[in-house]
């Protein structure tokens, strides 16, 4: 077992029930923490309590069990809030990372973004931060432009200042690649694009939950991401976006609770975040996100980090010596908990049906990033991705995964 | 039976010694697919001999181990055979074919891939064929 000063691993791992699962009679290894993560008991439990104790509709009901409702729901808003560093309103409640930059995509682009504008991304993002730009720009004439990568999977700075220089009306980038792991430094990002003129998105799906994120030292104006990457239910994530440039954007969705005042030809806006949360909200999963945070805040999340880049650095010690193993991507200081590889001539979907076998859950595929695998020049990546509760003797598990899909092939 | 166990020595064979994998210079009928699950791609070719048979086929594709020697083995297994054969085929006459492994829902699109591909190829040629004798 991992042996940490700072993170309670015993503890922690208690947590989870599903950890206690066993697989074919082996003790679950997972790690496909990119994809989503497992939920901690007190995620779960705060599930059950608000549909057992106090469910009702928010904002609305002046009665007690509303009152409660939208306490509990405003009250994982501020949680959410301070999780980010930002002001409770500047935090919109969406399904997820992929709703919010749609959000982003019909509010602010399908108002302000023109024929011949400029939209840039980089060749590292997952589809969801690709083709709701593709189809922004197929809509309105503008033009989408990718910032291409070194060959550690780093962004070429270069390319990125040549795009910047043309203008853009929006910068869109992940804090960190799902398929990669390469951090990215959003604050110098933002501050270059943020001088040229343009707005700036961050992707935060796998930073986030990993990292510590303060949206005021980043500088952007979007950023997104999903709570279930993060402990938290699934069908919940947050945008945070600049109050000043929220009260500008029109409406994403039409219906109750986004209104002020209804007339029968047109229609007054709430303030915001409420503009944007049309129709009954995802109360529950929004409070189990709250908890979540909490729980990751408990622990807090430098300590996050510190024991992902142990594992990372234990992780590339040992799978480094399993002969065939292929890693992508940058060095430890650069990189998420994520590491992509191939084993000899073993497709990943084999080797992920022989891991699964041993109990293992990893990731295989193109993993929601294809023209960064046709960069790689790969048709799929196996892909371990790690978080609070991994431990040393997952990374040994996965090795000796590795080497008994090696035997399987004959290798 | 799971994991490993799916991975037989039949399987391994023409996953590393594929048989009939190629391209046909002169050929009647190409079909192609992929699996965007795993990224798996197969074409298969075929030449048509007197009474519909099958005279030469050959597939060329890339992707894991259940696909490539599925397809593989399904060419040895047509070559000869009318191309009303194809149309029976079934996924069980697969699965017997690659020695019954236990494969879950999301592997057994890799093993039918190459029949997939097979009987739009054959459709698409009898379908074809049946308009123009109509004419």
């Amino acid at each position: 077992m991992l042996e940490s000063r700072t993170l309670e691993l015993e503890k922690v791992r208690a947590d989870f029930p599903i950890l206690k699962r066993l697989i074919r009679g082996k003790r679950l290894v997972y790690l496909d923490n990119a994809a989503t993560t497992q939920k901690p008991k007190q995620v779960i439990d705060s599930l059950v309590d608000y549909y057992s104790r106090y469910n009702s509709n928010v904002h609305r009901s002046v009665h007690r069990l509303g009152e409660e409702a939208t306490e509990a729901y405003e009250g994982a808003r501020g949680k959410a809030a301070r999780f980010i560093g930002c002001k409770p309103e500047e935090v919109v409640f969406t399904r997820g990372t992929t709703e919010a930059i749609n959000l982003v995509r019909f509010a602010w682009g399908e108002a302000s973004i023109k024929r011949g504008d400029l939209v840039v991304t980089t060749l590292m993002e997952h589809h969801s931060n690709i083709v709701p730009w593709q189809l922004l720009a197929k809509r309105t004439g503008a033009k989408l432009k990718f910032v291409g990568l070194n060959a550690d999977g780093t962004l070429k700075m270069d390319e990125f200042e040549k795009l910047i220089g043309e203008s853009p009306a929006l910068f869109a980038v992940t804090q960190c690649s799902n398929v990669l792991g390469t951090i990215n430094d959003v604050a110098k990002l933002c501050s270059v694009a943020r001088r040229a003129g343009a707005l700036t998105l961050i992707d935060a799906a796998q930073s986030v939950p990993h990292m510590p994120v303060d949206v005021a030292e980043v500088g952007c104006d979007f950023l997104a991401f999903s709570g279930h990457k993060m402990l938290g239910p699934t069908g919940i994530g947050v945008l945070f976006g600049r109050k000043a440039l929220l009260e500008l954007m029109e409406p994403f969705q039409g219906g109750g609770e986004m209104i002020r005042e209804v007339f029968l030809d047109h229609a007054t806006w709430n303030d915001v975040p409420f503009k944007f949360e049309a129709g009954t909200v995802n109360i529950a999963d929004a409070i189990g996100l709250g908890v979540a945070m909490d729980y990751l805040s408990a622990i807090g999340m430098e300590k996050v980090r510190e024991h992902e880049v142990k594992l990372l650095k234990y992780a590339f010690e040992v799978l480094s010596r399993v002969k065939g193993f292929v890693l992508y991507g940058p060095g430890v200081e650069k990189r998420g908990g994520i590491i992509a590889f191939n084993l000899a001539d073993i497709h990943p979907h084999d080797l992920a049906t022989i891991l699964d076998g041993e109990g293992i859950a990893i990731r295989s595929g193109h993993h929601c990033a294809q023209p960064l695998a046709h960069w790689l020049d790969v048709a799929a990546t196996s892909r371990a991705s790690f978080y609070i509760y991994n431990s040393y003797d997952d990374v040994d598990r996965l090795e000796a995964g590795l080497q008994k899909a090696r035997s399987v092939f004959r290798l | 039976m799971s994991g490993a166990d799916i991975y037989k020595e039949l399987i391994l064979d023409y996953y590393r010694n594929p048989r009939n994998f190629g391209k046909l210079e002169d050929r009647d009928i190409e079909a192609h697919d992929t699996n965007p699950l795993c990224g798996d791609e197969i074409t298969m070719q075929i030449k048509v001999g007197e009474g519909n048979k099958i005279e030469q086929i050959r597939y060329s594709g890339r992707g894991c181990a259940i696909s490539q020697a599925s397809s593989s083995m399904l060419t040895e297994l047509a070559k000869g055979k009318p191309l009303e054969w194809v149309k029976q085929l079934s996924k069980e006459d697969i699965l017997n074919m690659l020695g019954n492994p236990e494969l879950g829902p999301s592997r057994i699109k890799c093993a039918l891939l190459g029949m997939k591909v097979l009987k739009s190829g054959v459709y698409g040629y009898l379908g074809a064929k049946l308009e123009d004798d109509s004419d």
